[in-house]
């Protein structure tokens, strides 16, 4: 640099670029790092687990090192009916989430009582775990909603993986974790937003997301680009899977003017009874039907059980 | 071709061989990110339209499009640029051609890696860093990295006392995409999850935007206009306050994408206010290249370099406009999240920097392969299909947005928006096909003027020759 001015002006510039940087990412930091996790974003995050993008345990997005969120109606100890509740299902070799490994995430006040009540530091990857979420009498400084926080099921009532999973119904098992890495891989999030915004969203797609809703999620995913309806709360407005199911298979079953793609592929090789899907088939039928040719659809199939697309259905209708 | 010379000695290599390799790389680059545009559009206008293949579903393909064309159209556009219009200011050669035909074959195979895998589905799920971080470190090492080495060098060795303004802006840019694409992709490394993974995300992509594809589309301008009219810059001061206040104004309002998230408030007023004063390098550069015009205004019609680069220019002014103002929350609230943002994108990606990306490319090529332009014809009906695809992508994008926003805000069940939407997808999809029609014919002028353009005799200038078709 020959010019005295090169040397002012390329100091000028480390001045000038760091201070941006300081302004935009260092400053900031505090005050997100400050959020305490609300009792939607312990949800959130007991029930997409560790990351819901590309991951070295799950490198195709196939769903992989997910928990499972299930609705415990018997006390898996004594087998005895219990008022249901939400378990969150490490199964052995999960990798837990976010808030469990790293605590300070959780926020003050849900970090002590999750730690020292819950005692989620005790919960280990090898052997798997089984998390509750509790409410406290204490209040959230920025809502007024008692302050919950992450109980280790596992260590405080010695309630483990196999016996959660094994007292419950297929039906109150949500595969919603691997749904959120469907919803993910599939570029739901190009169409459909998780974030109702400030304005009159409100009347429609129901309430905005809070701080500290999103403690622990990677990625949020709440999206840019809306071209179809929000979905934060799609659950509270629509919970029918036959609903969901048709709509999946093909959007225009049930709303003619949909633009939304055929999620038909998801279904994968089989149906519910094993029975190889004519998808050919069907198709040539569904346009015989367009065309007015015949005056029902063909019939939706059933969706096996451990099908994409019920990871799907399940974190769909689990947006409450 | 020009492969052969990847193992060759440095001072074998042709001068310009790099910059040849990458500016044919990025007009098959922008084929193909057109192309897949075009694609996606007309599944929004139809969406029967091939369907039942997950490799060929929207959700799959969209982020291909929007990555093809950054990484692969605009950024190689840009990389030609530099490796030609660098070393011509500095009076010298490119540091090292041997580097920058390697820079350009690596990038070409990672990008072609990262968009097959992104096109199956294997994403980070974060809105332009799509990319999973083993492929982000390998953006970094055989794209970002040799890049800037390589105009740093070059402008390190030059043989002027100056450094003229597009270098000032080639040589910040280059570092600060480096910084910003490490640094914006910490949530992946370091497993930053919440609003702060949401935050930098948007970091991310603001800056992407503003401290390498604006800046750099602008430093382009600020060579082609001088160079071909033979106008001196009108003033070397407004361009000091062109590059310091794209530092100061453009790196600091990331937030204002995250304006209905609940962020830190203090950080979306700031980064509101900041996105005003946006308008400050806007009206300084756009005035200080259309003042260099002056007098030579006959080249806008006749020249076609210029009239892409001041179309570009032009283009500029309602660029700013809205990117000034859309982001505050006064006016924030009705469009955000619509087709509106949407058709502003393209209005910087597809508008704005494409034209001046183009003239580059033209008056590059034409320049290193000392070949006069093939056909004027077919370049100025590239233009005319760019413009005018373009244009109606555009309008028909914008209109589509406000009726999404008068739908949000008065309550309209989104189905009814759907239906009201429809024909501007249409207009979308046929402004979009228009554009990649362009790009065809484009290739085919400039692989014909590579083999049958007029052969530019030593110490003239392309624009010296008379076109001939």
């Amino acid at each position: 640099m020959n010019f005295r001015e090169y040397r002012i002006g390329s100091r000028a510039f480390g001045v000038a670029f760091g201070l941006s940087m300081s302004i935009t990412l260092f400053f900031p930091s505090f005050d997100l790092a400050a959020s305490i996790s609300s009792e939607v974003g312990l949800d959130k995050q007991l029930t997409s687990g560790w990351d819901s993008g590309w991951q070295l345990a799950d490198p195709l997005l196939n769903g992989l090192n997910k928990p499972l969120k299930v609705l415990v109606r018997k006390d898996p100890k004594s087998g005895e009916p219990m008022e249901p509740v939400y378990a969150y299902v490490y199964p052995a070799g999960t990798s837990l989430p976010n808030g469990v490994t790293h605590t300070a995430n959780l926020g003050k006040g849900v970090e002590e009582l999750s730690v020292k009540q819950g005692r989620i530091t005790e919960a280990r990857k090898e052997s798997g775990a089984v998390f509750l979420i509790k409410k406290s009498d204490q209040l959230l400084t920025f809502e007024d909603k008692p302050l919950s926080y992450m109980e280790n099921a596992t260590a405080t009532k010695g309630w483990t993986p196999d016996e959660v999973l094994k007292q419950a119904a297929d039906s109150d098992i949500l595969h919603a974790g691997s749904g959120k890495t469907m919803f993910v891989r599939e570029g739901c999030w190009w169409c459909h937003t998780l974030l109702p915004e400030q304005t009159q969203d409100w009347q429609v797609f129901g309430a905005p997301p809070m701080l500290g809703d999103f403690n622990g999620e990677s990625p949020t995913a709440f999206g840019s680009d809306r071209k179809g309806p929000d979905l934060l709360h799609v659950g509270s407005r629509n919970a029918s899977r036959e609903w969901m199911m048709l709509h999946f298979f093909n959007p225009r079953l049930v709303q003619p003017h949909s633009i939304m793609p055929r999620f038909d592929y998801l279904w994968g090789e089989v149906d519910a009874d094993g029975k190889k899907i004519d998808f050919k088939k069907w198709r040539s039928e569904y346009d015989e039907y367009r065309e007015g040719k015949i005056t029902t659809p063909p019939d939706v199939p059933m969706y096996a059980k451990d099908s994409e697309i019920r990871n799907l259905i399940d974190f769909v209708i689990n947006l409450k | 071709m020009i492969l052969k010379y990847l193992f060759a000695k440095n001072e074998a290599i042709p001068v310009g061989s790099a910059a040849i390799f990458f500016g044919f790389s990025a007009i098959i680059w922008f084929m193909i990110g057109t192309g897949l545009g075009s694609f996606n559009a007309a599944k929004l206008a139809f969406p029967d339209f091939v369907t039942g293949t997950e490799m060929f579903a929207f959700g799959h393909m969209r982020q291909v499009h929007v990555l093809a064309v950054i990484f692969g159209w605009i950024s190689m556009a840009f990389a030609m640029a530099m490796m030609y219009i660098t070393p011509i200011l500095g009076n010298t050669r490119l540091w090292s051609e041997k580097l920058g035909l390697w820079n350009c074959m690596m990038w070409n195979v990672a990008l072609a890696l990262g968009l097959t895998l992104l096109w199956m589905g294997v994403t980070s799920g974060r809105e332009y860093s799509d990319f999973p971080w083993p492929l982000d470190l390998a953006v970094a090492a055989f794209i970002t990295i040799p890049l800037a080495i390589n105009v740093w060098m070059t402008i390190i060795k030059r043989r002027t006392q100056g450094i003229y303004t597009t270098n000032w802006f080639f040589a910040a840019s280059t570092f600060m995409l480096i910084i910003v694409f490490l640094v914006g992709n910490l949530p992946e490394y370091f497993h930053l999850t919440g609003l702060t993974e949401a935050y930098m995300t948007w970091w991310f992509a603001h800056n992407v935007l503003g401290l390498w594809i604006t800046p750099v589309a602008a430093a382009i301008a600020y060579y082609v206009i001088p160079k071909v009219t033979g106008n001196p810059l009108y003033s070397h001061r407004i361009g000091h306050l062109h590059f310091w206040s794209i530092v100061v104004f453009y790196s600091t309002p990331a937030a204002h994408h995250l304006m209905s998230a609940p962020l830190p408030e203090w950080l979306k007023s700031f980064a509101s206010v900041e996105g005003v004063l946006i308008l400050v390098p806007a009206i300084a550069f756009v005035s200080n290249i259309l003042l260099t015009m002056q007098g030579k205004w006959n080249m806008f019609v006749e020249n076609l370099e210029v009239r892409f680069t001041v179309v570009g220019v032009l283009l500029a002014i309602p660029l700013n406009m809205q990117g000034g103002f859309q982001q505050t929350r006064s006016i924030n609230w009705y469009i955000h999240g619509t087709g509106w943002m949407v058709a502003h994108a393209h209005l910087a990606l597809l508008g704005f920097s494409t034209f001046l990306e183009a003239a580059a490319v033209y008056l590059g090529l034409q320049t290193l392969m000392k070949r006069k332009l093939y056909s004027l014809t077919l370049g100025n009906l590239h233009f005319w299909l760019l413009l005018i695809g373009f244009s109606t992508y555009w309008i028909s994008m914008t209109i589509a947005g406000l009726i999404q926003g008068a739908g949000k805000i008065y309550e309209v069940p989104y189905i009814d928006v759907v239906i009201a939407e429809h024909p501007y997808m249409i207009a979308r999809w046929l402004g979009g096909t228009m554009v990649f029609s362009s790009t065809i014919l484009w290739l085919y002028n400039m692989w014909m003027t590579a083999r049958e353009g007029t052969v530019i005799p030593a110490g003239r200038m392309p624009h010296e020759l008379a076109y001939e078709r």
